[in-house]
């Protein structure tokens, strides 16, 4: 069995809510490896910790480094709780680590912890007797200050980790302890990097997206999906409410004028968005909106758009650049979905001169002209659902 | 509102309940307007208004990493009209019955020395015979390839592979050659041969004395297509070839007739072309297998080496089953001799009626240019062409973009730039195959008339 120590990182500030946060952390493990045979996951001292059969250390490990609130994740081995015991698994996984990266085999430093303080032999012997070994066995330097490898161990009552190989996880906090938002989804490269960074908030998800057929095909919400699915690994969202925006938006580009419409769209799917998170009892509206990006991302306009919405709005990417937001795209793996050419809600219906500062009365103006609480009401009542 | 008079709503709005999980067994069934339709890429339970209640608590069952099989009916019903045929075709029930009896009773290896293998060169034999057949060849002469492409492929780079150093690095290809010869030659360019472009005439053809006037002394291999796989046209290819022969060089021409579908006669006796192309897929037989025809005598060079099956010329274990489905279309399309007619009169009956019946709509070059059989290609001066095709598609009847420009990801498709239609022309190609009725081409010609109407009204902001 291959041993996984999670840590996480903020939680320890979370005082007398720790239980919680922890309670929740763990969850959140177990739901990343529950897919893979004989995996346990348990909380000795405070740890959470992973154990899967050898074969399986790698796909564990992928998923651990996709959980929000782990900071690190190191797979390593058990050894007993004796030196000789410690020595050879150090050993052991530090010829695993070289083999794997021979880069590592430059330096080495041994860090040794005991919450076990009855354990006999003081940390620092630990680490000395286990060096030599090292020194002994592969010819490698010391260096304490920039070692290429680092092999911890870390004594309890009755077992001992050993590992010497630690990978980055995202940080941030588990997802769920934020409470609910609904995340405006569409084919694009800005809102599944919205969605993403909201949950590594701890804000649990699900996604609305629009649809405008025949303008919009198959290919489209097909595109919408594979994001959420993408998106799933890292524990985002894992249900999309497709709204049918075709008649809506026909109706409110025929109610005003051409410039007002994209505005007019977004108020209507903030609209839409409000009756979602009543019923999914989700506090907040996540967008991928930027401040500047396009004529309905000005403030101006952005405050239009809100002045519809119940909920707060959050915009994760608001002042994000758009290298910046393309860079976290490609890390999270929804950059090259994002990019597929197929023609995205409603481009067609972009006027093009759009307002970049439509005033309030005029867009109230034209949706007096509308039943626009009846179409939003309507829009929500035959969403489709679907779960990836 | 959606146009008032349209007919059927758009199946997405259309939505009634299905039950997921007995969708499988009614595939035969369930139609295109009915529920479920996930793309092969995309496993996803849907769920249809009346089921909206959050189920989970915060951070509860939410988030498995999908573990629902994969869902997916794509199926075509009987009201379905398809006039894709050019993408691809609909396998013919012999197709299918022989595909599955030989992966069934003749799984065995050709190579193989017992009775098994035998028997798989034997089904193999056979389905040579009946493609050789089909273009008037001897069988000898057919590689079987994994692909048009692949055939494609191993006539022109194999042929360029043998050309004499001594006689340069010339290629004369079309500029409306399919992606599988034009990117072959751009590839050839960048590695150090010169390419000669044939551009066409505003009829979609090239002519031969424009050939003839892009041949250089130099030149070892010239590429020209049978039929336009976008706009139908037909190419002059045995006027071309006698051309190329009377200047008594040595000049492989190689043909791309993957778009002959079986409609055009073709007879490589006559064609005067060293190499051909064709696929099985575009007949009504299986995709994953095509064949190159190389005349008597004639040499290529393999793209790769392997265990040298199809004469050294293309190895790897014969996909035995899709060359007997290939066998057993060529026979169907050979036994039908009167599709070519039959087909002819219904693309000139769906061209009347759109023509008539819809003032905006052109056709992509002048109806008397001599075309194939099966190709119609349609602008819509000012209108994008992927809503059309979905409303085409509400309306069950499946069509194909002509590939002109319809957002800032995608380009214009080179050959309607090269016939100087402008990228704000949306343009539709039906393509009709053997199998097409009457019945469709009308309800085709209607639902165009109808989507037309819908997505221009649409566009331009009418009420």
């Amino acid at each position: 069995m291959i041993s996984i120590l999670c840590r996480y990182g903020e939680l320890f500030l979370k005082g007398g809510n720790r239980g919680f946060f922890l309670r929740a952390m763990a969850d959140n493990v177990r739901r990343a490896v529950r897919d893979l045979p004989d995996a346990k996951v348990s909380t000795p001292y405070g740890r959470i910790l992973v154990r899967v059969p050898d074969e399986l250390r790698e796909d564990a490990c992928v998923r651990l480094e996709r959980v929000f609130g782990l900071v690190s994740v190191s797979a390593g081995a058990e050894a007993e709780t004796n030196l000789e015991s410690i020595t050879a698994t150090a050993l052991a996984e530090a010829k695993l680590a070289i083999a794997h990266n021979p880069e590592l085999g430059r330096s080495f430093k041994v860090q040794t912890r005991r919450t076990d303080k009855h354990f006999p032999i003081r940390s620092h012997e630990v680490d000395c007797h286990v060096g030599g070994a090292v020194i002994d066995a592969l010819g490698m330097k010391v260096d304490v200050h920039k070692p290429s490898l680092r092999i911890g161990i870390e004594i309890h009552v009755s077992t001992v980790y050993v590992f010497a190989e630690m990978r980055p996880a995202p940080g941030g906090l588990p997802v769920g302890v934020s409470g609910r938002a609904l995340l405006l989804l569409s084919g694009g490269i800005d809102s599944p990097v919205a969605g993403w960074l909201a949950a590594k908030r701890g804000l649990a998800l699900e996604a609305l997206t629009f649809h405008s057929p025949p303008f919009t095909g198959e290919r489209a919400k097909d595109k919408v999906v594979s994001l959420l699915r993408i998106l799933s690994r890292w524990q985002v969202a894992t249900t999309l409410h497709v709204a049918h925006f075709t008649q809506a938006q026909q109706r409110l580009r025929e109610a005003g004028p051409a410039e007002l419409a994209v505005v007019l769209y977004r108020r209507m799917m903030l609209r839409v968005a409000d009756l979602l998170c009543d019923r999914t009892r989700a506090g907040a509206i996540v967008t991928g909106e930027n401040l500047g990006q396009v004529a309905s991302q000005t403030l101006v306009n952005m405050a239009n758009i809100e002045n519809a919405a119940r909920h707060m709005v959050l915009r994760p990417l608001l002042t994000f650049d758009k290298m910046e937001t393309t860079a976290l795209a490609r890390r999270i793996g929804t950059y090259d979905t994002s990019a597929l050419p197929y023609e995205d809600c409603c481009s067609l219906f972009i006027p093009a001169h759009p307002a970049t500062a439509a005033r309030l009365a005029d867009l109230e103006a034209v949706e007096q002209r509308l039943d626009v609480a009846a179409m939003a009401a309507e829009l929500a009542a035959s969403c489709e659902r679907i779960a990836v | 509102m959606i146009a008032p008079s349209s007919p059927p709503r758009p199946r997405w709005i259309d939505s009634r309940p299905v039950d997921i999980e007995s969708t499988s067994d009614r595939l035969g069934s369930v139609g295109w307007g009915e529920g479920v339709f996930v793309s092969s890429s995309v496993e996803a339970v849907i769920e249809r208004p009346g089921d909206h209640v959050a189920k989970d608590r915060a951070g509860e069952g939410q988030y498995a990493s999908a573990t629902s099989s994969l869902k997916y009916a794509a199926v075509a019903d009987p009201m379905t009209t398809y006039l894709d045929n050019a993408a691809t075709t609909m396998p013919a029930p012999e197709v299918i019955e022989a595909v599955a009896q030989t992966m069934r009773d003749c799984y065995g290896n050709p190579s193989s020395l017992h009775g098994l293998g035998a028997a798989a060169a034997r089904a193999l034999g056979r389905a040579r015979e009946e493609v050789a057949a089909l273009i008037h060849a001897q069988p000898e002469e057919i590689v079987f390839t994994g692909s048009g492409t692949e055939a494609n492929a191993l006539g022109l780079l194999g042929a360029t592979r043998v050309a004499p150093p001594a006689r340069g690095h010339h290629l004369v290809a079309s500029g409306i050659e399919h992606a599988a010869v034009y990117h072959s030659a751009r590839r050839l360019a960048s590695e150090g041969w010169q390419l000669g472009e044939v551009a066409p005439g505003k009829d979609g053809r090239v002519t031969v004395e424009s050939v003839l006037a892009a041949v250089l002394p130099e030149t070892s291999v010239v590429a020209i297509m049978l039929v336009n796989n976008e706009i139908g046209t037909v190419q002059p290819v045995a006027d071309i070839a006698r051309a190329l022969h009377s200047l008594g060089r040595k000049i492989h021409l190689h043909v791309d007739a993957v778009q002959f579908a079986g409609l055009l006669p073709v007879d490589v006796r006559t064609k005067g072309a060293d190499s051909l192309a064709i696929s099985a897929h575009k007949l009504h037989g299986p995709k994953g297998v095509g064949a190159l025809w190389l005349r008597r005598g004639k040499n290529v060079a393999s793209l790769y080496g392997g265990g040298g099956q199809e004469r050294d010329l293309r190895s790897g274990t014969e996909n035995v089953p899709a060359c007997v489905g290939f066998g057993v279309a060529a026979s169907l399309a050979r036994g039908d001799g009167g599709a070519r007619a039959r087909v002819t009169k219904l693309r000139d009956q769906l061209e009347a009626l759109i023509f008539g019946g819809i003032p905006a709509a052109q056709p992509v070059v002048p109806v008397s240019t001599e075309r194939a059989p099966h190709i119609s290609g349609i602008l819509l001066p000012g209108l994008p062409a992927e809503p059309v095709l979905h409303a085409l598609e509400a309306r069950s009847i499946f069509a194909s973009e002509g590939a002109a420009c319809s957002s800032r990801a995608r380009e214009q498709s080179r050959v309607l730039r090269a016939l100087g239609v402008p990228a704000s022309t949306g343009s539709l190609r039906f393509s009709l195959s053997r199998l097409t009725t009457p019945d469709d081409v009308a309800r085709a010609a209607s639902a165009l008339a109808a989507s037309v109407a819908e997505i221009a009204r649409a566009v331009r902001g009418e009420p």
